[in-house]
């Protein structure tokens, strides 16, 4: 899916948490928004997603303009910085409730819910509850979930932020395998600059709701364009070194 | 997830909240004077009498005609208050609109009203004269004076506490659920009844709980509009009454026992439900 955001405004308030925003992605790219806590990356994501309507702007998905279409017909995967599994469903359940969504028939949940399991290397773990479940595992299972229906994009917000350290790393790469793997677009938000430049092939950064620089990660090392850019990028690998 | 941490604490005896000893011995203290002792004395004044004469008192037609009718009533009336006070919840936690603190804080009154003022008051309106009774008594329906105006009564008393239960739980449910449902293509109805609904669950059967158990005692409100029509529209604890009055202290005490025993268990019941419930809410 082809995303392209145009001229996007957004105030809560009188706050404004996006200021004109636009850029694109294109089809089968992993693009990651990073920027400061506070700077909109959310925001942005919700948009598109449509949970949130921008004030101004408009928001094209394959040329289409979608700001009128409401989420659940946007076709978007979405995984949730908590994961927001449904607690009182199991994993299977949870994993197949956007293909129930579908009327799939029974059979055809159970083979692709089975298929999403073995993905993420969860065969066994179906009839658990996510109560049952470690982190890094509800955080598959949340991506699962999300993978299910076959969404043309799949929006992921701060996926790591609940994972410790260790595991962090080792999930980001089974991530990007993932995605790549499966060839969906995708777009995720994080705070981690080291998190960005490994896993993306975009980086768009944000501060105060407006957009600093877009480009490879090696354009933004190497050629930050802003004064905000270069100092985020500098103080980011000193801090962010430990992680 | 506090208590938890507390009670494992105390297991191995160290004390995260000081004062337990303290606590517990007035927690002990308020539950025997007023809850304990009150209950046992029914007990034993009901162990005056044969098992005999005790099953004859209980199982004698109008005294199980009495308790068909508290049981079905306050059942019926229950069911109403889960729907209606769910729907209360909702509009008063998920809407803004004005006069919604006014409509708040009238949910309570049913408890401040004497329950003696609601029945004469219910009675009134739905006698076949009074407004709302005269509309249904043109329809050939008549409320007052039977087991309709008996759940009506029963609804209006118990509603506080299905609405008291739902909303705190409803105003701290995490939107997300709600926004990943939608991301996965579900609409309002399945969101709302596959995604939401399970999480109010274990509130509702709370409130559904207290509100059975409400309308099982309740008294006052009930009688006047009940009209006490022997084996239709007499409630158990009008039947307890009246034995009172006749000064069958043990007969009343056999009444109120059984009754007890029947409440217990489904109090037993809902509170295990509930609990099995719970297990699910610490992810
Ligand atoms: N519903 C809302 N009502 C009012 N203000 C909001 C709302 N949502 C976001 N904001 C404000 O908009 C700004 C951007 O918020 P956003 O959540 O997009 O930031 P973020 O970049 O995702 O930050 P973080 O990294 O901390 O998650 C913040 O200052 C926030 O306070
Ligand atoms: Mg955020």
């Amino acid at each position: 899916m082809y995303v392209e955001m145009k001229d996007i405004c957004k105030t809560f308030d009188g706050f404004q948490a996006s200021d004109h925003v636009s850029f694109g992605i294109e089809k089968g790219q992993m693009a990651a928004l990073l920027g400061p806590s506070g700077s909109g990356k959310t925001t942005i994501l919700r948009m598109i997603a449509g949970l949130d309507r921008p004030d101004f702007g408009d928001i094209r998905i394959n040329g289409i303009r979608v700001n009128d279409l409401p989420g659940n017909k946007r076709g978007i995967g979405f995984v949730f910085q908590n994961y927001a599994l449904f607690r009182y469903m199991t994993v299977a359940d949870n994993i197949g409730f956007g293909l129930e969504v579908q009327k799939k028939s029974k059979a055809e949940i159970k083979t692709r819910v089975e298929e999403l399991l073995e993905l993420i290397s969860m065969e066994d773990l179906g009839k658990r509850y996510p109560h049952q479940l470690s982190g890094g595992q509800r955080q598959r299972v949340a991506f699962a979930r999300a993978l299910a229906p076959d969404p043309g994009l799949l929006l992921l917000d701060e996926p790591f932020a609940a994972i410790d350290a260790k595991v962090r790393r080792e999930l980001r790469n089974w991530l990007r395998d993932m995605i790549e793997r499966v060839g969906i677009t995708s777009i995720f938000v994080t705070h981690d600059q080291e998190e960005a430049m490994e896993v993306a092939n975009q980086v768009i950064i944000i501060n105060q709701g407006k957009i600093e620089q877009i480009g490879t990660p090696d354009e933004i090392c190497f050629h930050p364009k802003t004064d905000f850019v270069a100092e985020f990028i500098e103080t980011e690998r000193f801090s962010g070194k430990g992680r | 997830m506090e208590q938890q941490i507390v009670k494992v604490k105390n297991k191995k005896g160290v004390r995260v909240i000081p004062g337990f000893g303290l606590s517990m011995g007035v927690t002990l203290a308020m539950l025997g004077c007023f809850i304990l002792i009150p209950l046992a004395s029914i007990f034993i004044s009901a162990s005056k009498m044969s098992f005999q004469e005790f099953t004859e008192v209980v199982t004698s037609r109008q005294v199980m005609s009495g308790y068909l009718v508290s049981f079905s009533c306050a059942f019926l009336a229950a069911l109403i208050n889960g729907v209606f006070g769910l729907i209360l919840a909702w509009v008063l936690v998920r809407y803004e609109f004005p006069g919604k603190r006014i409509m708040d804080g009238m949910i309570e009154l049913p408890f401040a009203l004497p329950t003696a003022v609601a029945g004469i008051s219910l009675t009134f309106l739905y006698s076949d004269q009074g407004w709302i009774g005269a509309a249904f008594d043109k329809i050939g329906i008549s409320i007052a004076y039977t087991r309709i105006g008996i759940t009506i009564a029963m609804v209006f008393v118990g509603i506080p506490f299905v609405v008291r239960s739902v909303q705190p739980v409803l105003e701290k449910l995490d939107r997300q659920y709600e926004e990943a449902a939608m991301m996965l293509g579900a609409g309002r109805t399945r969101t709302f009844f596959k995604v939401i609904l399970p999480e109010l669950f274990p509130a509702l059967l709370a409130g559904f709980g207290l509100a059975f158990a409400r309308g099982i005692g309740e008294y006052g409100s009930v009688v006047f509009i009940a009209g006490n029509i022997p084996f239709k529209t007499q409630i158990a604890p009008l039947l307890i009454m009246s034995k009172l009055e006749q000064y069958k202290y043990s007969d009343a005490t056999a009444i109120a026992l059984a009754l007890l025993l029947v409440s217990f268990l489904l109090m037993l019941f809902i509170n295990s439900l509930q609990i099995y419930m719970q297990k699910f809410s610490k992810a």
